[in-house]
């Protein structure tokens, strides 16, 4: 049974190797592959486009992984590399999307939003303190207050 | 009055977001290639490997290139129409054949018809990259000065090809 559970542990750790033949180059430069990853996780796979380049066991992640790891060797910088996939697939690729007219609304809508809540808000709450606001009392609802105060020790001592 | 007013506006233009939302397919991603030059390749000729062609030689014609591969579900879809396409003679279509194995893509033009003038093989999707292929079929149309100006992502279907395609490919084979 012990046996039996280490086998299937050990072909357990086995399989994501056996599987992602893809990533043999992985190994030859840790550095260089941990560059690639930190890249990659800040790019979209478009084929599945809730998930970052890095992430993504799509067929096309993989060519661009690789195609990120070539440009690597051979110098580029990740720049240079950024503006080579937006060249071709567009700023969609980038995972963060950047700050330009296209994506001002998604970047200042919430404090667009947030501003106009505050303006309502204060709109309402200063509507609402005028209509309580205290009014002075006219000389009819004077003299009724006083026989009033007036009126009730004798009631109480009554 | 207001207290209902409001909402209600609110209310529309919460409706009309949701409603263009609807409507848009969240895969297509806007091209940057549109109005740029088509990236330059040269490879192997599918059906005879010895002969290369290039992007190039088209200089002067309208023309579409077509990305497709034997693995690709919808190409099968897209297939017969690309036939009929062909046949009418409007546009001439080359095939990038993507990350596909030759004997494949030839078994498959030879089951279904081949409506390709030729087609290339990208044997490792380098030139699919170039052209920022995410998904087979995508299609572009390639104007006389090999610039990009129409892309397909997806199959052309009829409502495509006969109201965006080809209305633009006669305006650009009218045009100097």
């Amino acid at each position: 049974m012990k046996h039996a559970l280490a086998l299937l542990i050990l072909l357990g750790s086995l399989s994501p190797a056996v599987i992602a033949k893809d990533a043999q180059p992985a190994a030859a430069d840790p550095v260089l592959e941990e560059r690639v990853m930190k890249l990659s996780k800040e790019l979209r796979c478009l084929v599945c486009q809730n998930e970052t380049l890095a992430d993504s066991r799509a067929d096309l992640a993989d060519d661009l992984r690789n195609q990120i790891r070539e440009q690597m060797k051979s110098g580029k910088s990740d720049k240079e590399i950024i503006s080579y996939l937006t060249a071709r697939y567009g700023k969609f690729i980038l995972y963060n999307p950047p700050v330009d007219p296209t994506t001002y609304l998604l970047w200042f809508g919430p404090f667009v939003l947030l501003l106009a809540g505050l303006f309502v808000l204060f709109r309402y709450l200063k509507q609402r303190r005028e209509l309580i606001v205290e009014q002075p009392l006219s000389a009819e609802e004077r003299s009724r207050a006083e026989t009033l105060l007036k009126a009730t020790p004798e009631k109480e001592t009554a | 009055m207001s207290r209902f007013v409001i909402p209600l506006v609110l209310f529309v233009v919460l409706v009309v977001f949701l409603a263009i939302g609807l409507g848009r397919d969240p895969h297509e991603v806007p091209s940057p290639l549109i109005n740029q030059s088509a990236p330059h390749f040269q490879l192997a000729q599918l059906k005879d490997p010895s002969r290369t062609f290039s992007g190039d030689e088209m200089r002067g014609k309208v023309w579409l290139l077509n990305v497709w591969a034997s693995w690709c579900i919808t190409c099968r879809d897209e297939h017969p129409l690309l036939l009929e396409y062909a046949r009418s003679k409007a546009v001439p279509i080359y095939g990038l054949n993507l990350k596909d194995k030759p004997e494949d893509a030839l078994a498959w033009l030879g089951e279904l018809g081949d409506p390709y003038v030729l087609s290339v093989s990208d044997l490792d999707g380098r030139v699919g990259i170039d052209y920022g292929v995410y998904g087979a079929p995508e299609t572009y149309l390639i104007d006389r000065n090999g610039v990009i100006r129409f892309k397909q992502i997806g199959p052309v279907t009829p409502d495509i090809w006969t109201q965006k395609i080809l209305p633009l490919a006669q305006k650009l084979n009218s045009g100097n």
